[in-house]
């Protein structure tokens, strides 16, 4: 067995030690699944195997799950070339092998114990509750969980049909449609496991089981055996599944077929006996695994994230930069938050602004940040301490100098930029890191390559473009001016993996690419309440999608007189170019009457100043756009839903034509970590392959006649139409960073 | 539909009157068995029926569990000591399994199956808790989800929040209701309809409705908190929201003040052919001009009457106008208020003698009930047509048309 060690000790255990060879992390593949057969069947027929404990044999945790990696890359679903029935059965042998495998152990005959030294997840945990007896390490990284639901997927290891019987159906249907992980003590508490032990205590704990108790029979499988709680058609059960499928939908928006299978194996599983349970599972399994949503947030949440995460659109070649001192111009929000997030990595940071006093004020909401993180147990007050004074706050730009990096945040005004980048740049290129320093502006509407003009060396000078709240928002765009250089790129993408966020590397265009994409999506939903349609079908519809607010809504968040700013800018540099958005005069005068959005509780909704109670639509609405759509039928509303997303994708298109974004992977984790674009589609063009090409243009060619030019299909899309491809097979890449 | 001659037609028709739906309720010491027995009973012997005539007897229960199941009519039929040649069938349309076993009795005479036949039910709602029979609709996700269900309190609620009625309407119509009932059991409107259920020694233990409250107004049910709120908002009003996204939010106006309360009762109407009329020597109080059901949008699952009073009218070639009188089962103030408003149709028209939320609704009973009220009220008022209507879980509705004779 090549994933399996084994040894049977003189008291007849066989201890199973699972590492599989030249792997971080155990998972399991059907290699693994193969030797865990083999196992099972030992103890079965060897007599003088008297117990098994599983444990692992990897410091990185117990086990990490299925294989994703050969589940995406088709080992769960065999039946590919098959046609019909034929072919869903093939799926359903492939996809039942973990089913049947854990099965095996659990009805070997003899007790199986499993030592959890470790992360056990999804598989790991199935595997383990397929165990008679669970021993926990109280290690302070341990967890056990089944996060199945968040790339998509639902426990198909049996995990939808024992944790439900192990710890009742409510906790189980909480614990696995939000994917929660359990530390040793609340998974003890929860009842997932039986015991939680010091860690390197596990297989001994295990083994005294083995030898003291060694029940070889699971509670399921016990004649007298009940469900916790109740089963669907309990007086009590009955409430928790009408009220679960409620839940669900409230969560889902019915979105997510992985949830909803969960639901479906759960119900009907724990009605008929376990062998024919895990059979339900899974089918149900088997038919998520064949949405496109499925496959798309695999790759997108686990592997393009990880690809990202390790710095994918790094150029090969280049010595990896270490930061020990950045300059934050700005001391605004954004510089703040820059500042906050870059100290927080352990790097010293310069915050420049005009006078000591503006500088100051971005140092404190540095501050206040911390002392909540404080406040919320998640840092000590030494640590929080630490990192203050990592900043230091100054109007002195001769402070610069020594600086890696300058990141450049003050407003959004050229002449502004091009002077402090001017003064910036002076103390920046002398001294100890003259040869080496990089320049980055977080400029959100200006072109790179127009503001890299005012800098003496263009070829360092490049966007970085962070989201707000900086300390929260996940996704840095990195964007490339004409002159860039792949050095100055391979540093930017070294300093935002440095302060923990993931970069996507896009092109200068107007708005670059998240804000280029989201944009039209709060501009769909003006022209919708411009047409009359009620502003409370055009919010629900927008959450509908799967987006985190309805575009209104996220008008009052962002600020309309912030937009009414931008809007103005944008008309007056594109000047005639530029296409008026209807609703654009209707929020300015909103503005101009003093509803500026949430920040002072007026907008498109009014906001109680009590938090606990909701906000409600503004009438005054009604009056600028009298209401002509007041209701819409399921086929209406979906056509809402379509226009708010397919507005944003067919942007994303263009985006890609125009070389603007060339990585499909860094436009789904762009879309998905920028704006919060409908996780469920796996990110924006994942959105569009699902959809598959030459159907998206037909239905953007019926809603160009039906809305405008916005809808317009690129060329692009329609020579990818022609040749049968999709956004993954013409632009999908090897990951460099892999290769490197 | 059929012609006077093949025509169904009502000789009779008996309820209890309805008891409070709690332990402290007068009728809670009543099986089911015992009081569809002594509806059935009082039936044949007011007009001492040969039940060799009654072919069949289909008996609407919504929570067909422990006492009530296995077939409760049956059983009902046994106990009370009609001949053992009278069928039994349970019947299920939720509310409206009162009338639909009428619907299904008159079928069969009119399809010349039975020469008599009696539709009616019972519920003993404080005994068999409704919903205690489960039910995979609202607990299999297969159902639940793709119909976006919610309990039928929030649906209504919804009903009043798409069509704009207001805690005050829907109190206000609630008022009227008591206000009417009261009137109607003062004026003896029920009399004839009204049995004194009798206790194991055959003492009379109740004689009129329980619930209605003659004196309730506005502040007293203002007072009331919104019955639904709660569950409403821990993921229900988000489920209803998403089938109907042009509500801003759903307005909890419903309490148990506007809304019919729980009861226990029985009810039977006796129906058969012209022949059994001449046969019996009984006059025919009405004769059923029309039948109708109809499925309706499942989520806010309570707009059928209006769609199934189309239906029905259409067919029996008739305008709203053409209805003298109509009872529409008040499950919930909203219900009627958007019927009225859906139809135009007037107050004065409508549930004249008060209805549900006064006097009760027994599930399995009520259509039962509406429909006898609706047939003396037209012969106290000396008006000719009208039509019984109840609103049905799931997104139903059933109806019947009837003229006196």
């Amino acid at each position: 067995m090549e994933n399996f060690k084994t040894e049977l000790d003189a008291d007849g255990i066989l201890l199973c030690t699972f590492d599989v060879p030249g792997k971080t992390m155990n998972t399991f593949t059907k290699a693994a699944l193969g030797d865990l057969e083999t196992i099972a069947n030992r103890a079965k027929t060897e007599a003088e195997i008297k117990g098994v404990v599983l444990t692992s044999g990897k410091t990185t945790g117990f086990c990490a799950g299925a294989d994703l990696e050969e589940m995406l890359g088709g080992a769960w679903e065999v039946g590919g070339d098959l046609q019909g029935e034929a072919k869903l059965k093939a799926n359903f042998d492939a996809a039942f092998e973990m089913n049947r495998v854990y099965r095996l152990l659990e009805t070997c005959g003899k007790p199986v114990a499993v030592a959890i030294n470790g992360v056990a997840l999804g598989g790991g945990l199935e595997v383990s509750l397929a165990c008679h007896y669970r021993v926990m390490g109280n290690g302070p990284k341990t967890q056990v969980g089944l996060p199945e639901i968040k790339i998509g997927l639902f426990p198909g290891g049996g995990g939808s049909q024992r944790l439900p019987r192990l710890i009742g159906v409510q906790n189980a249907l909480l614990a696995m449609s939000e994917g929660k992980s359990f530390k040793p003590k609340e998974a003890l508490s929860q009842g997932i496991v039986h015991e939680v032990v010091d860690e390197g205590k596990e297989v001994e704990a295990a083994k005294t089981w083995i030898k003291t108790k060694g029940d070889p029979v699971a509670p399921w499988d016990k004649k007298d055996f009940k469900i916790p709680g109740g089963g669907p058609y309990h007086p009590a059960g009955a409430q928790i599944f009408i009220m679960g499928n409620a839940m669900l939908r409230k969560q889902s928006y019915g979105n997510y077929p992985a949830v909803l299978n969960l639901m479906h194996s759960v119900y009907e599983g724990l009605q008929v006996p376990f062998d024919t349970a895990i059979k339900i599972e899974s089918r149900f399994f088997c038919n998520t695994l064949a949405t496109p949503q499925a496959k798309a947030m695999i790759r997108t949440f686990f592997f393009s994230m990880q690809a990202l995460g390790k710095g994918s659109g790094r150029p090969a070649g280049v010595a990896k930069t270490e930061f020990a001192q950045v300059a934050v111009l700005g001391a605004g929000m954004m510089g703040a938050g820059i500042a906050y997030v870059t100290a927080m990595a352990g790097i010293k940071v310069v915050l420049v602004d005009r006078d000591q006093a503006s500088a100051d004020k971005g140092k404190a909401h540095c501050e206040d940040l911390l002392k909540k993180a404080v406040s919320r147990g998640k840092m000590t007050q030494d640590k929080a301490q630490g990192v203050l004074d990592l900043i230091t706050a100054t109007p002195d730009y001769a402070a610069i100098e020594g600086s890696d990096l300058v990141v450049e945040a003050v407003f959004e005004n050229t002449e502004l930029k091009d002077q402090v980048t001017r003064q910036a740049e002076a103390p920046l290129y002398k001294g100890a890191k003259a040869g080496s320093a990089i320049f980055g502006t977080n400029t959100s509407t200006i072109p790179i390559s127009l503001l890299a003009k005012a800098s003496s060396k263009p070829e360092n000078y490049i966007g970085i473009h962070f989201f707000s709240p900086v300390d929260k928002m996940l996704l840095v765009e990195i964007i490339l001016g004409e002159k860039t250089s792949d050095e100055t790129l391979a540093k930017a993408i070294d300093y935002v993996l440095k302060i923990k966020k993931t970069p996507i590397v896009v092109n200068d265009s107007r708005f670059f690419f998240a804000n280029r994409c989201f944009i039209p999506f709060t501009a769909e939903g003006m022209i919708m309440w411009s047409e009359g349609v009620a502003p409370a079908l055009i919010d629900n519809a927008g959450r509908m999608t799967g987006m985190p607010r309805g575009p209104l809504e996220m008008m009052d968040d962002v600020a309309l007189d912030l937009l009414t700013k931008i809007t103005s800018e944008t008309a007056k540099a594109m000047g005639d170019a530029y296409q008026p958005i209807p609703g654009e005069k209707e929020v300015a005068q909103m503005v101009a009457d003093g509803r500026l959005g949430r920040k002072n509780g007026k907008g498109f909704y009014d906001y109680p100043a009590d938090r606990n109670t909701p906000k409600t639509l503004w009438q005054g609405t009604k009056d600028m756009f009298p209401v002509t759509q007041a209701e819409a039928n399921p086929a209406e509303v979906e056509e809402l839903k379509k226009r708010l997303l397919y507005v944003q994708a067919v942007t994303a298109a263009r985006c890609f034509e125009e070389g603007v974004i060339t990585d499909p992977r860094e436009a789904d984790v762009g879309s998905i970590l920028g704006w919060g674009f409908a996780p469920w589609s796996g990110g924006i063009v994942s959105l569009i392959d699902a959809i598959g090409i030459p159907k998206f243009v037909e239905e953007l060619d019926r809603m160009e006649k039906a809305y405008g030019e916005r809808f317009k299909a690129p060329q692009l899309l329609r020579e990818m139409a022609a040749k049968g491809e999709t956004f993954y097979s013409r632009f999908g890449k090897a990951d460099k960073a892999k290769a490197a | 539909m059929p012609t006077p001659d093949n025509s169904a037609y009502i000789y009779d028709h008996v309820r209890t009157p309805r008891g409070k739906g709690k332990k402290d309720g007068s009728l809670h010491q009543f099986t089911a068995l015992d009081l569809s027995a002594q509806v059935l009973s009082n039936l044949r012997d007011r007009s001492n029926l040969d039940t060799t005539l009654v072919d069949d007897v289909s008996w609407g229960c919504v929570t067909p569990v422990g006492e009530q199941g296995g077939d409760i009519a049956r059983a009902a039929v046994l106990a009370a000591n009609y001949d053992q040649y009278t069928a039994g069938a349970q019947v299920n349309r939720f509310c409206a399994s009162g009338l639909e076993a009428v619907n299904i009795a008159a079928a069969k005479v009119v399809s010349g199956e039975a020469t008599m036949a009696i539709g009616g039910g019972v519920e003993c709602m404080s005994r068999v808790p409704m919903g205690s029979d489960g039910g995979a609709w609202a607990i299999d996700v297969r159902g639940a989800f793709p119909q976006y269900f919610v309990p039928q309190g929030v649906s209504a609620d919804m009903i009043a929040s798409k069509w704009g009625f207001s805690r005050t309407d829907c109190d206000a119509y609630a008022v009227e209701s008591h206000k009417r009932a009261a009137q109607s059991w003062a004026e003896g409107r029920f009399k004839n309809a009204v049995i004194k259920v009798k206790d194991q020694m055959g003492v009379t233990a109740l004689d009129h409705d329980e619930s209605i409250r003659p004196g309730t107004d506005m502040q007293t049910l203002g007072g009331l908190n919104p019955s639904f709120a709660m569950m409403g908002e821990m993921a229900f009003d988000a489920v209803i929201n998403q089938r109907y996204p042009e509500v801003e939010r759903v307005n909890h106006v419903h309490t148990p003040g506007n809304s019919s309360s729980i009861v226990d009762g029985a009810a039977a109407v006796l129906v058969g052919s012209k022949e059994a009329g001449v046969i019996t020597g009984m006059k025919a109080k009405a004769r059923i001009v029309g039948t109708a059901s109809i499925g309706s949008e499942p989520s806010i699952m309570l707009t059928g009457p209006s769609y199934v009073t189309e239906k029905l009218l259409k067919k029996l070639g008739m305008k709203v106008s053409d209805i003298d009188l109509y009872e529409l089962n008040e499950a919930f103030a909203a219900v009627v208020l958007r019927y009225m408003q859906a139809l135009d149709i007037p107050h004065d028209k409508i549930n004249v003698c008060g209805g549900a939320i006064a006097m009760g609704h027994p599930l399995g009973a009520t259509g039962a009930m509406i429909l006898g009220t609706l047939v003396d009220e037209l012969e106290r008022s000396g008006k000719s047509t009208g039509l019984a209507v109840l609103c049905v879980g799931g997104g139903m509705a059933t109806a019947a048309v009837v003229e006196r004779v």
